[in-house]
């Protein structure tokens, strides 16, 4: 694979051809996905065994958010070593810009009939609506936002953050922080969000009912393309010196220093890049499910989402996708079936994970089948096992 | 701004330079010129300040004061390492350290000068690097025939040859190589003692080594440092009848 | 309030009532006795309270709550204790009287005004000092000028230092709203009031400052003038108190964690739920005093430190033998493991003793408050500031007094050169990680005390418990107890400005900004090992 990335010639070689052998399983399994479902939702009739049903397909789109928010961890964590506690936060972000999109399309048909405020601006007797909200009616823009508030907030924390040189365990407790004190932010009612309630009762997205059969299908295939694009540039980073550069990072800082590179600007790329693709899950996250409210911005969501990444193999980015799926699957299952269970089998996973399956699963089976082969080992699943030692804490220790 | 001392033919010139860690002085009142083009060989019993002066030049550690110029012109006090780096002063470190998970010519490719921004390495020049740069550097560090191999594989010496490589394919101005021979057998010192002698011919360098066969092998003019300043400067054998040296390294 | 407002009536209502005369208490009484009728009655009251006499005032409040008789027979005025026995009115001695024939003084409602209106005064030279003062200072509230001769005699009587100086605080209260009290009085009473300089007092100021003649009227801006500062001062003090207790909840959370994160580098995200397994064994050990013990309530705490320190510290055993020790410099590993072993240890406990809050009581010492120099502090929050002080002294005496600590610190260090010097560094690990685990258990016993015993609440301390150490410095103990000293007071000197959320969210913003400019915090550990 890591011939893939520059060829002999030297010439970079099409996108194309930089998918490895699971990429394109994976990026066939999403196509079929974003194909089948809103299908086998929409064409085969209620009563006959291949229906799927419309909460199913709300249930799955919520799990290709999630699968994209993982993705976005996987960039940053399993390929620069930057654990991120606190990825929830942009997600949530994105969420809300588009939650405010869809709050300002509902228009006078709230509870208070208000032609211009939300229900809830009008509860707290709001006269006006507050600066930051305009221009959220139109959806150009409320997507623009989705990516340049989580965006400008990563650019400022990481800037801070990389310039200092804080890594390691350290960043990860600031990022921890900053979802947390988002978190305390968000619940005020004063901010203008909704307080503890968050944004709800959606009507409209695109003049289109969000709860209809057809909307619902819709939103599927665009988490899917959107899924499958965040996997191309994501993709496309790490394949490029670029990548190769954020490894040399994650595996030996100082050194990449000494070498020349400016390793803060390379994380804040990585950085920002990664918080754009989950405010992208965020926003489509919202619309499936209805609502978005602080607890989204809740720690413990942040630290979930690093487990879906171990389970299914960091630095593999289809592991983290895979990992995302599987996990939240399980969470479905369990909640509903053994609900006392659920977190016992949550922390058992993150306790096996660490110890049993540093690679998670694509790195298993990767490993397994290099096995197979018996080819030398020559993987970035295996490039990121040498980077499971980092420690990171503050630079300074490692040289 | 240029300190008006005739520096113009130095390459590297620290003049009173001190360094504190919590009441240790570590580089105590350091004055050092290196000439372009020469090669010096730095020696010094453990704590003498060899790898803090390392520090204090590639602009990991600010000294407390001091002078410490490059070029004659250029004041690495006020700059970080990868300004430093760019600027043409590349080091290798005690421990090899090599990107593991990378293969021998991934790391060869990443040493390489050129561009050094993120969008270059996105998009640009990074990406369109000649094969054949990566190879030349390879054969003169005689690793070509490991070029597909992870870093990780290679034995300690290789490692090491393979961050000289790295040096090289930087093009600095000056080599700052820090115990070069450390875990190598009695045939590759030799092998790297040539290559060294081999790189200073069109590049100036600075090497930290303790092994006196080797520095011997070097042959060139010899800094010894004790308690963070200079106790002796000159060739092998001058210093080697030092008294003061002697007393040093023999214990008094 | 409204209690105020009835003794305010009261009052009013004795002191504008009756000349006061010299009588003989036994007068009085045989007066009362031999009444015949109300008019009689509220005569005999009045001249009961002309007396003036302390003895006057069980006698009139028995004639008001209807426990006041007359012996048939002898003529004398018995009345009921409240617990039931009947005894001499004046004497108080025991009487044995057939209750049947004793006959009820009886009162209506004129009556039971009169003797509402003199039992202030009454109060005024009460026998029990505490009666006397608390009526002082209603007078003091009430600032009427009518209650002067009662506060006059009053004071010509007292000897009680205390009292003394609460009535005449209250005379000059009562002068000072006054009009024909003089200018040289009202000043000697400006003064007075000054000195007691509490919010009553700038209340009184402003209602006399209002009626006030041009040549009282500076002293009485002066005055206000100094309350207020004093009064600000004190708030910020009472803050910083506030500020010294959260701090020492912040402490008390941090410390174990100082050791496991701060010496040993171990990122454990469980630390919270050793701190929650503590409060459920104060729980546990406070259940089992209800049912076997009552008695015992008071030793519950006692009980519960080295108790929760076991259980907690074995827990932490467990888990550094089974997880972490696989895990030694993989330090966002070992985040990510404790974190699930957090999630079980939570749903271990919800599964238990279910998931809403679990009642801790709080024994006698821990209830109740008391003033210095206007501060109000709570024994609760008094005995946890010097228990957080007591856990930090002896933990730091343990690292630096004993072998232990000796060791730890020797493998913290330089783990292989302790190794090769015949330290068991495993073991020292595992006990490293177990005593940080149940210090984490001994601050649970504490929070106990003030939080809420849920199976959340580890969870809440868990963010704190990081930054205090990371602002602190890692590895520096000493850094910890600034360090959350330091937010705990900021903490609370931020929220009358800012509200308690946003003050919150301010000290974050500003920790996430500080470790920025200092990434090893306030203090941090120098020397070349750091540096190289």
């Amino acid at each position: 694979m890591s011939g893939a990335g520059t060829n002999s010639m030297g010439r970079r070689p099409l996108l194309l051809s930089l998918i490895d052998g699971k990429g394109w399983i994976f990026l066939a399994v999403v196509a079929a996905a974003a194909v089948l479902v809103p299908l086998l939702n929409l064409a085969v009739p209620e009563g006959s065994a291949f229906h799927v049903p419309t909460y199913v397909v709300a249930l799955l789109g919520k799990y290709l958010c999630y699968a994209l928010l993982a993705l976005a961890l996987d960039l940053v964590w399993g390929y620069c070593g930057i654990l991120s506690l606190g990825h929830g936060a942009f997600f949530a972000l994105g969420g809300y810009a588009m939650g405010m999109y869809l709050m300002r399309q509902i228009g006078p048909r709230g509870v208070y009939a208000n032609p211009l405020l939300p229900d809830f601006m009008v509860f707290l007797n709001w006269k006006e609506l507050p600066w930051y909200w305009h221009g959220f009616d139109s959806f150009p823009f409320a997507a623009l936002m989705v990516l340049l508030v989580p965006g400008l907030l990563a650019l400022v924390f990481g800037w801070l953050a990389f310039r200092s040189r804080v890594t390691g365990v350290y960043l990860s407790i600031m990022t921890q922080a900053m979802t947390f004190a988002l978190l305390l932010a968000f619940f005020r009612n004063d901010m203008g969000f909704g307080g503890n309630n968050g944004l709800t009762d959606f009507k409209d997205i695109l003049g289109f009912n969000v709860q209809a059969q057809t909307t619902r299908c819709a939103l599927f295939v665009a988490t899917a393309i959107a899924l499958v694009l965040g996997y191309l540039v994501a993709r496309y980073m790490v394949t490029s010196t670029y990548g190769k550069v954020l490894v040399a990072i994650r595996d030996a800082e100082s050194r990449t220093r000494f070498l020349g590179y400016r390793v803060e600007t390379y994380k804040v790329v990585a950085f920002v890049v990664s918080a754009m693709m989950a405010g992208v899950a965020g926003a489509l996250y919202v619309p499936q499910v209805g609502i978005i409210n602080p607890s989204e911005f809740s720690p413990a969501n942040s630290i979930e989402a690093v487990i879906w990444v171990a389970v299914g193999g960091r630095g593999t980015l289809v592991g983290a996708a895979l990992g995302a799926v599987l996990v939240n699957f399980g969470k479905t299952y369990l909640t509903g079936a053994l609900p006392e269970i659920w977190l016992f089998a949550l922390g058992l996973l993150f306790v096996v994970v660490t110890l049993f399956l540093p690679k998670g699963i694509v790195g298993l089976l990767t490993q397994k089948r290099q096995q197979r082969q018996e080819i030398s080992p020559r993987d970035e699943s295996l490039a990121a096992e040498a980077g499971i030692g980092e420690a990171g804490a503050v630079e300074g220790g490692k040289a | 701004m240029i300190p008006d001392r005739g520096l113009t033919n130095t390459v590297l010139y620290l003049d009173g330079v001190s360094k504190t860690f919590d009441g240790f002085r570590a580089i105590n009142n350091l004055a050092l010129t290196l000439e372009h083009g020469e090669m010096r060989a730095i020696i010094g019993p453990n704590g003498a300040g060899k790898t803090t002066m390392m520090d204090i030049i590639t602009g990991k550690t600010k000294p407390d004061e001091g002078d410490v110029y490059f070029d004659g012109t250029t004041d690495l006090t006020t700059l970080d390492e990868a300004s430093i780096a760019n600027l043409g002063i590349g080091r290798k470190f005690q421990k090899p350290t090599v990107f593991e998970s990378h293969t021998v010519a991934d790391n060869i490719r990443l040493a390489l000068k050129d561009e050094r921004g993120p969008w270059s390495a996105l998009f640009g020049a990074r990406n369109r690097i000649a094969p054949e740069r990566i190879e030349h550097i390879l054969e003169i560090v005689r690793l070509i025939d490991h070029h597909e191999r992870l870093a990780a594989d290679l034995s300690h010496g290789q490692k090491q040859w393979l961050e000289i490589g790295m040096l090289l394919a930087q093009d600095p101005k000056l080599l700052l190589v820090d115990e070069p021979v450390a875990g190598m057998t009695d045939a590759e010192t030799a092998d790297t003692a040539r290559l060294l002698r081999e790189i200073a011919r069109d590049h100036s360098v600075v090497v930290v080594e303790h092994d006196m066969a080797f520095v011997r092998d070097l042959d060139c003019k010899v800094t010894v440092l004790h308690e963070g300043s200079v106790l002796a400067e000159g060739t092998i054998d001058a210093v080697s009848s030092n008294e003061r040296v002697i007393e040093v390294y023999l214990g008094r | 309030m409204v209690r105020l407002f009835a003794l305010v009536l009261l009052l009013v209502g004795a002191f504008a009532g009756r000349p006061a005369c010299a009588q003989d208490l036994d007068a009085a009484l045989a007066k009362l006795a031999g009444a015949s009728g109300y008019a009689e009655i509220d005569a005999g009251v009045a001249a009961l309270a002309a007396t003036g006499s302390p003895d006057a005032l069980p006698i009139i409040e028995a004639l008001g709550e209807g426990r006041l008789y007359v012996d048939p027979q002898s003529g004398v005025l018995v009345l009921k204790t409240a617990d039931g026995r009947t005894v001499d009115a004046k004497s108080g001695a025991a009487v044995s009287a057939n209750a049947a024939q004793l006959a009820a003084v009886r009162v209506n409602n004129r009556v039971r005004r009169a003797i509402e209106s003199s039992m202030g005064a009454l109060r005024l030279v009460a026998k029990d000092s505490a009666v006397r003062a608390a009526a002082a200072d209603a007078v003091f509230k009430a600032r009427d000028p009518a209650a002067l001769p009662a506060i006059d005699r009053a004071l010509a009587r007292e000897t009680d230092a205390g009292v003394k100086q609460k009535l005449t605080e209250a005379q000059a209260a009562a002068r000072l709203m006054d009009g024909a009290t003089g200018d040289a009085d009202k000043i000697a009473a400006v003064a007075v009031v000054s000195k007691r300089g509490d919010q009553d007092a700038l209340s009184l100021l402003g209602a006399a400052g209002a009626q006030a003649s041009p040549a009282v009227k500076p002293a009485i801006e002066s005055a206000t003038a100094t309350i207020q500062s004093r009064l600000a001062l004190l708030e910020n003090v009472q803050n910083v108190w506030y500020g010294i207790s959260l701090g020492s909840v912040l402490l008390l959370a941090a410390i174990g964690l100082a050791i496991t994160f701060g010496v040993m580098g171990i990122i454990n995200m469980a630390h919270g739920e050793m701190v929650m397994l503590g409060a459920y064994t104060t729980y546990v050990v406070q259940e089992a005093s209800r049912i076997y013990a009552p008695g015992l309530f008071g030793w519950t705490l006692p009980v519960a430190v080295p108790l929760a320190f076991l259980i907690a510290g074995l827990v932490g055993v467990l888990i550094e033998r089974t997880v972490i020790r696989y895990l030694y410099g993989r330090p966002l590993e070992t985040l990510l493991a404790t974190w699930g072993i957090s999630l079980i240890l939570q749903q271990a406990v919800r599964s238990v003793f279910g998931p809403t809050n679990r009642e801790v009581g709080a024994p006698s010492y821990m209830s109740g408050s008391f003033d210095v120099f206007g501060l109000s502090i709570t024994y609760g929050r008094m005995w946890i500031v010097l228990f957080s002080l007591v856990v930090f002294l002896g933990l730091l005496a343990v690292l630096r007094g004993t072998s232990f600590g000796l060791k730890m610190r020797a493998v913290t260090q330089n783990r292989r050169m302790a190794s090769s010097m015949g330290i068991r560094t495993p073991w020292i690990d595992t006990f490293a990680f177990g005593l940080g685990s149940g210090i984490a258990g001994i601050a649970g016993v504490a929070l106990a005390q003030i939080d809420n015993v849920s199976p959340n609440l580890g969870q809440g301390y868990i963010i704190d418990s990081f930054l205090v150490v990371v602002f602190g410095g890692v590895g520096n103990l000493w850094g910890t107890l600034v360090a959350a000293l330091t937010l705990g007071v900021a903490n609370k000197l931020l929220e009358p400005f800012a509200g308690a959320v946003l003050g919150k969210i301010l000290l974050l913003i500003f920790i996430i900004l500080f470790i920025q400019r200092r990434p090893r915090g306030l203090f941090a550990q120098k020397g070349r090992a750091v540096e190289a």
